[in-house]
């Protein structure tokens, strides 16, 4: 296992050189590894702006390599530097704050939509196939019609597994907001598939052979 | 009906189903909503559903990198 630059320095300090080497090596082989992971989350993030997003993480990162206590956590410390970016690049973009009004999201449901609608009538299990019509870019295009204050706490709970206390320390924002804004984002998520797929023809009827 | 078998709405069952998932209700509001659940096939079906996108959501958490921006980030690393 490999140990910290700061635990290397506790017991006897190499050639100032070999350490330097060392270090840039060990943050090479992380980064590496790391890249297409961050890239994922910067992408769901951050959609087109992804590449410039991780960018910004591998040189901040690079920059604190010696605060990084624990190398086995290395991605995950990737992932909150890219996430910390990924705030900053918000707060500079003033655009990128409206609180929207949602009266209307709170009250829909996908569930109830779909069973109303029956928009795939030769199908037995209409609520899984109406999912399984959805590919991948279609997801991420879902994905970039919500706003950036509901999209966050989505991505970051459900498709990277963060638990919402750590998220709430990510995005600077209470609890409690948080949560609200992962039941709206959800509300959000569920309205923005009925509308794209419909949008889309992703629901084109297909009789039965 | 005592305050412990208190029945709630379907519209509250549904709001609180995510974070009954998530085991994050209280263990009286999740006895509220194992309540409502066991009787009501509608809010059932919205929970398997919300189970569904759960999933959903957790298979497409990312996307292949494409090998030229692999190859461009790589490089700054090795840059740096």
């Amino acid at each position: 296992m490999r140990t910290s630059r700061k635990a290397r320095h506790d017991r006897s300090p190499p050639a100032e050189d070999e350490t330097e080497a060392d270090t840039k090596q060990a943050f090479e082989r992380l980064a590496k590894e790391s890249i297409p992971r961050l890239f994922g989350l910067a992408r769901r993030l951050a959609g087109d702006g992804a590449e410039d997003l991780v960018q910004e993480c591998l040189m901040r990162s690079y920059r604190s390599f010696d605060s990084l206590e624990d190398p086995q956590a290395g991605l995950a410390w990737m992932q909150r530097i890219l996430v910390n970016a990924y705030r900053d690049q918000l707060r500079k973009d003033s655009r990128a704050v409206p609180e929207v009004p949602v009266e209307e999201v709170d009250e829909f449901s996908l569930y109830r939509t779909l069973a109303e609608e029956d928009p795939l009538p030769y199908s037995d299990s209409l609520h899984v196939d109406f999912l399984h019509s959805f590919g991948r870019e279609d997801v991420h295009a879902v994905l970039m019609r919500l706003p950036e204050i509901y999209r966050a706490p989505l991505v970051l709970r459900y498709m990277q597994g963060f638990s919402t206390k750590e998220i709430a320390r990510l995005l600077g924002a209470p609890l409690g907001t948080v949560l609200a804004r992962l039941h709206r984002g959800r509300k959000h998520f569920e309205k923005e598939l009925w509308g794209y797929a419909n949008e889309a023809d992703l629901l084109q009827v297909r009789a039965p052979r | 009906m005592s305050a412990d078998e208190r029945m709630i709405p379907c519209s509250q069952a549904v709001r609180e189903l995510w974070d009954y998932l998530d085991q994050r209700l209280s263990p009286e509001e999740q006895a509220d909503v194992e309540r409502h659940l066991a009787f009501c096939r509608r809010c059932c079906g919205e929970m398997e559903f919300a189970k569904e996108l759960q999933g959903f959501l957790a298979s497409h958490g990312a996307d292949e990198i494409p090998p030229d921006v692999k190859e461009h980030l790589e490089r700054l690393v090795e840059e740096l």
